[in-house]
């Protein structure tokens, strides 16, 4: 660990995690894990996707019990205990999604489960006057009288601070609070959190992100985890944004065997494109920007790879392309036709193919047969004088199975009964066997064995050599790094500049992952 | 002359208050309750066993009552324990209440139409006022009383607070500590207490149980229910609109009024046009039927 | 693999132990032995000709209100109206049979008033479709409400208009009139058994075949089983669910035609009671599957005219308590069965 000025002594560790580990299944979430957090400071717990922060916090509000390791808490012993036990020891989380309840009133909210009586009566006014003082106390302006359903992004986060600060949190942990806030109201938040640090100096403040500017800016000390262990610990004032988003992302290469050598873009110059995203704005359930502007175009025999931490507006980036979300305004054009308004269907049948990122929401009927699922999308071709023509199915199924070596080998099986990276692969042969355009590939090694990886890269390797336009969209730098001729960073909703693939290094890419570029 | 019509219209009204007043408190807590028809029928008929074999009125209301209470727990049950699917259980609930009440009206009373005469509360008094004649009945201030105190409930006391967080978004509520499976059955008990309640009123007021009495009054106070969007005190002013078309209907009889079947429809065209999102947008709670 | 066969013969399992179990308690309460009362009811049903007759003939109503029900979960929707459905296939049956000339022979009559029980069905079921596909109305609600409609306006025309003075039903429908199987096997002579019983049969292999073998019956199944893998695939979910309402109301209006072609010969007012909400527990019995639900059906069909041939000794409405029991005891054990087997895989597997 790279320690730079540890603090002085364990009564100053307000928080003390030591070698946490934990594992869910064959997965270790956590292995090696620490984490110290001195008296009032901000502290922020950065990683990727998967690196372990989640789970750490989870052991320490006591959601879970870690495997080994030791928790500390006030220099006591807390290790395994429950979350009313560490509500009562003044630790609080406010989750990354928000658990309020919509057409209650902010006053509700916050004192649900605990709420101030008058006789058999609730005591509204004195709930309301009761949330109103903390609230001041802090500096969280809110109106508590509000229905939570008619508040914005920031003003429901507050609410949410509410709830712990009211249960008497002083130790507060802040998963990804910024993913859907808007930057007004990130310094926003940043004052109140240095008010609340301020407020309670027996306290602290630990803030998961991936976002470095918002380390920078608002933290005193950082702890970078991967792959389920803490590589770093550094005090913000004396660390570069640079540094910690080298050791954020690291030496990146653990998936892949052989680094195929920069390859110069085998794209056609004069070759039209054949996906052109224009101006593409998306928008959330709160009315917040997901996709803010977003542009670029694709040509065949290329693989455009955007990098990203999931969350930066690329799943609703792509399910726009594929026709599953409706935009707020842009266009999408595919072969020169403006699909923007066009149903899913027309857009399949016009050479788009799309392997979704979530296989068992969007990329199978997992009660069908495999056989079934490798005709989703296509069916209406298999559709015979007095219906389906299930020898075609049939022979379609064994050729797919024989091609993409799907495990075990029968094709009369539910989805369901397959291993992860074989259910991938039926989803991969299905949109990848037919004569496709352009296809959309979103997260398309997720949760797959490192067989199965290899084999799909190839098959995507493959496809570019032959011509076709591919979309990747990958929280895995790794495997952008392996497969695209150009890489772009989707950010906040934004994309950054796409670069070939040459001039794309880790430090640069995990840079603009982190808007520390 | 108004009087008379006022008058008529809250006897009818009657039923519908106290079973759109139950089935408002489990829907708000997320559970489907179809079931109102079945704790109305075996309400009655619990009433009319009570009344008949206690020889009292208020015996009746209390075997209503329990009667009510125990079909709702079996709802209960089968939708929170074991997650049956929330219709089923209501469509099974009501056939089950049809054929637990026909088996033991057999049972009890030897006929498979009707209980013989039962003690009901109305002593009417010859030249009393109508108002003063409506309060013989406990049942009947109490039937307008309960929307009003469900409302209640709902909207200002701790508990109600917690039925309606659990109806909207019940992982909240358990992050918090709240038990969202023992709030439920307490709502479920209280639907089946209340429609089971008016299933009594029934029983007692005509003085006796005839079978299938409750004759899809359940799925009138159903559709009030979901007409006033959820909100006890919508729903109960929906309970009266229906009550006073009916009355109307019954007073017109014969003249040139709207032939009866057009007005037994009126409940359901209105839910229908309220379901399309023609008056505005219809919301149920957000976690109703969801298994969670 | 094991586990999916017990899952499916589960609903079935649980119907049968379930109604013993309480017919058991039922029957002892009245001081009788079990034995004998559902021996009798054997007898009274599969044991001789005219009670084995009844069975069929309940068995072509309940199949069409199963079959209603199923194709509508199939498509993840629950249709409870088919009672109002029945009744206006059945209706439109008549009136077809009385508007046609008298003399027009059975070939052209009886296509005509099937196609306009048919046709009446899929209306009533189509605007519940329509409501939820554009409004997001939602559909248990809306054919609950349309049920006691359809039946409201059904009643209306009848006693204003259309019956025969001192009764609720109209005059007699000859035309398009379905023979009874009496007819041909003497053994039937006296049941309500007709040739509709083939009609239902042949609705139960065709909507086999439309679900399994056809490319619109994929789209249905996917939409119910994961609607959004469906919309990714591009399947246009709204329009799969109008059409999976509007026959499953086609379904349940062919029901029709049992009572009012086949065994009264004309429509009576009320004649459609409690056939919908036993569809419901036919299709859960069935397993939404044709073959599960016509032996549901079966099994149903058994239990109500049992419960008439073990009156002298039980009440029939002993068979009311049943249908209540056994529809409640499948709702719930599915479920459970299913997270207590998920459970035991996931163990297993760590």
């Amino acid at each position: 660990m790279t320690g730079v000025d540890a603090p002085q002594g364990a009564a100053a560790l307000v928080v003390s995690m030591d070698n946490i580990e934990k594992h869910f299944g064959a997965v270790a979430a956590n292995r090696g894990a620490s984490l110290d957090v001195a008296r009032g400071e901000i502290h922020a717990l950065v990683g990727e996707n998967g690196a372990g922060k989640s789970t750490l916090m989870h052991v320490l509000s006591g959601l879970v019990t870690p495997d080994a390791g030791v928790v500390r808490v006030d220099g006591r012993a807390v290790t395994g205990w429950t979350t009313g036990d560490a509500i009562r020891a003044g630790v609080g989380m406010v989750h990354q999604h928000f658990m309020l309840v919509p057409t209650l009133t902010v006053a509700e909210n916050v004192v649900l489960g605990n709420e101030p009586r008058r006789g058999w009566a609730l005591d509204v006014a004195g709930a309301e006057r009761q949330v109103t003082a903390v609230a001041s106390r802090y500096g969280l302006a809110v109106d508590v009288r509000r229905r939570v359903a008619d508040l914005n992004v920031g003003e429901a986060q507050r609410v949410e601070i509410l709830k712990t600060l009211v249960r008497g949190a002083r130790i507060l942990i802040l998963d990804e609070p910024t993913a859907v806030l808007s930057p007004p109201e990130v310094r926003e938040l940043w004052r109140v959190l240095r008010a609340l640090r301020d407020a309670r100096p027996d306290g602290a403040i630990i803030l998961i992100t991936h976002k470095l500017d918002e380390v920078m800016d608002v933290s005193d000390r950082v702890t970078v985890m991967r792959h389920g262990q803490t590589v770093a610990n550094m005090d913000t004032a004396h660390a570069t944004a640079a540094e910690i988003a080298r050791a954020m992302v690291g030496r990146a290469v653990s998936l892949v065997r052989d680094m195929p050598p920069p390859r110069t873009s085998r794209r056609s110059v004069d070759a039209p494109p054949r996906l052109v995203v224009r101006d593409l704005v998306v928008d959330g359930a709160r009315h917040e920007r997901r996709v803010d502007g977003v542009g670029f175009s694709l040509a065949g025999g290329e693989i455009l790879g955007i990098a990203g931490v999931e969350g930066n507006g690329q799943t609703e980036l792509v399910e726009c392309i594929a026709g599953l979300r409706p935009v707020r305004s842009g266009h999408v054009l595919l072969d020169g036709r403006d699909i923007t308004a066009q149903p899913v269907h027309a857009r399949l049948s016009l050479g788009l193919a799309h392997v979704p990122e979530d296989r068992h929401r969007r990329g199978l009927v997992l009660e069908y047969s495999v056989a079934d699922n490798l005709i989703l999308g296509r069916q209406r071709g298999y559709a015979g004088r007095f219906g389906l023509d299930r020898a075609r199915i049939a022979r379609n199924a064994a050729a797919r199975i024989e091609q993409f070596d799907i495990r075990p080998p029968d094709p009369a099986l539910p989805a369901r009964a397959l291993s992860g990276g074989n259910q991938q692969k039926v989803v991969v042969a299905r949109e990848m066997g037919d004569d496709f355009g352009v296809l959309l590939a979103a997260q398309p090694t997720r949760g797959v064995d490192v067989g199965a990886i290899e084999f799909i890269h190839a098959q995507l390797r493959a496809a570019r050599d032959a011509g076709k336009a591919i979309l990747l969209v990958s929280a895995e730098l790794a495997e952008i790094l392996a497969l695209s001729d150009r890489i772009g960073v989707m950010f906040r909703g934004r994309l950054a500049d796409i670069l070939p693939r040459d001039q794309a290094s880790i430090e640069r890419l995990g840079r603009a992952m982190t808007g520390a570029a | 002359m108004i009087l008379a019509f006022l008058s008529q219209t809250i006897r009818i009204a009657i039923p519908y208050l106290f079973a759109a007043a139950g089935g408002t408190v489990a829907e708000r807590s997320g559970v489907i309750s179809l079931t109102l028809e079945g704790f109305l029928l075996t309400g009655a008929f619990g009433a009319a066993l009570g009344s008949y074999y206690g020889h009292s009125a208020w015996i009746g209301v209390a075997c209503g009552l329990a009667a009510g209470l125990v079909f709702g727990v079996i709802h209960g049950i089968a939708t929170i324990r074991y997650r049956a699917d929330q219709v089923v259980s209501g469509i099974a609930i009501n056939l089950l209440a049809i054929g637990v009440t026909r088996y033991f009206l057999h049972l009890a009373f030897g006929s498979s139409s009707n209980s013989p005469r039962v003690a009901g509360f109305t002593t009417v008094v010859k030249g009393e006022g109508l108002i003063a004649g409506l309060l013989h009945d406990p049942l009947i201030p109490l039937g307008l009383v309960a929307i009003p105190a469900v409302a209640w409930a709902m909207y200002r006391t701790p508990f109600g607070l917690r039925i309606r967080a659990v109806g909207e978004h019940p992982t909240a509520a358990r992050t918090i500590g709240i038990r969202v499976a023992r709030v439920r059955y307490i709502a479920v008990a209280v639907s089946g207490m209340l429609a089971g309640l008016g299933g009594a009123y029934l029983a007692l007021d005509q003085h006796q149980f005839t079978d299938n009495m409750s004759a899809g009054r359940g799925y009138i106070a159903l559709a009030a229910m979901i007409f006033g969007n959820w909100d006890p005190m919508r729903g109960g002013l929906a309970c009266l609109l229906f009550a006073a078309a009916e009355a109307a209907q019954i007073n017109l009889q014969g003249t040139h009024g709207i032939p009866s079947q057009f007005v037994q429809m009126i409940p359901y065209v209105l839910t229908i046009i309220a379901l399309a999102g023609v008056v505005g947008k219809s919301t149920p709670p957000a976690a109703l039927g969801r298994a969670e | 693999m094991r586990a999916r066969v017990g899952e499916a013969l589960l609903p079935p399992i649980v119907a049968l132990l379930v109604a013993l179990v309480v017919g058991d308690i039922l029957i002892l309460s009245v001081g009788q032995s079990p034995a004998d009362v559902w021996a009798l009811l054997l007898r009274g049903t599969w044991g001789n000709a005219y009670g084995f007759g009844q069975v069929l003939y309940k068995t072509t109503t309940l199949t069409c209100t199963g079959l209603c029900v199923a194709i509508g979960l199939r498509a993840g929707l629950f249709n409870i109206g088919g009672e109002g459905q029945l009744a206006a296939g059945g209706f439109a049956a008549a009136l077809a049979g009385l508007a046609l000339p008298a003399g027009t022979p059975l070939g052209i009559a009886l296509p005509a008033c099937i196609a306009a029980a048919l046709a009446a069905g899929a209306v009533t079921g189509w605007v519940p479709g329509i409501l939820r596909a554009r409004f997001g109305a939602h559909e248990v609600i809306t054919t609950i409400m349309f049920n006691f409609i359809i039946l409201a306006l059904l009643n209306w025309a009848i006693s204003t208009t259309l019956r025969v003075p001192e009764t609720l039903h109209t005059r007699a429908v000859h035309a398009g009139a379905i023979a009874p199987l009496g007819d041909v096997l003497p053994a039937f002579h006296g049941s309500a058994a007709n040739w509709s019983l083939v009609l239902s049969l042949a609705a139960a292999a065709a909507m086999w075949w439309y679900l399994f073998r056809t490319r619109a019956g994929y789209d249905l199944r996917a939409v119910g089983l994961q609607p959004d893998a469906a919309e990714s695939g591009g399947i246009a979910v709204g329009r799969v669910w109008v059409r999976a309402l509007t026959l499953s109301g086609a379904l349940a209006g062919l029901g029709g035609v049992n009572f009012v072609l086949g065994y009264k010969h004309y429509y009576e007012d009320g004649f459609a009671t409690g056939a919908g909400f036993l569809g419901i527990a036919v299709a859960l019995v069935g397993r939404n599957t044709p073959a599960g639900i016509v032996l549901a059906s079966i099994f149903f069909a058994t239990l109500s005219q049992g419960g008439l041939a073990i009156n002298a000794l039980v009440p029939k409405t002993m068979v009311d308590v049943l249908q209540g029991a056994v529809i409640i005891a499948v709702a719930a054990s599915v479920p459970e069965v299913r997270r207590v087997m998920r459970r035991r895989a996931r163990s297993a597997a760590t």
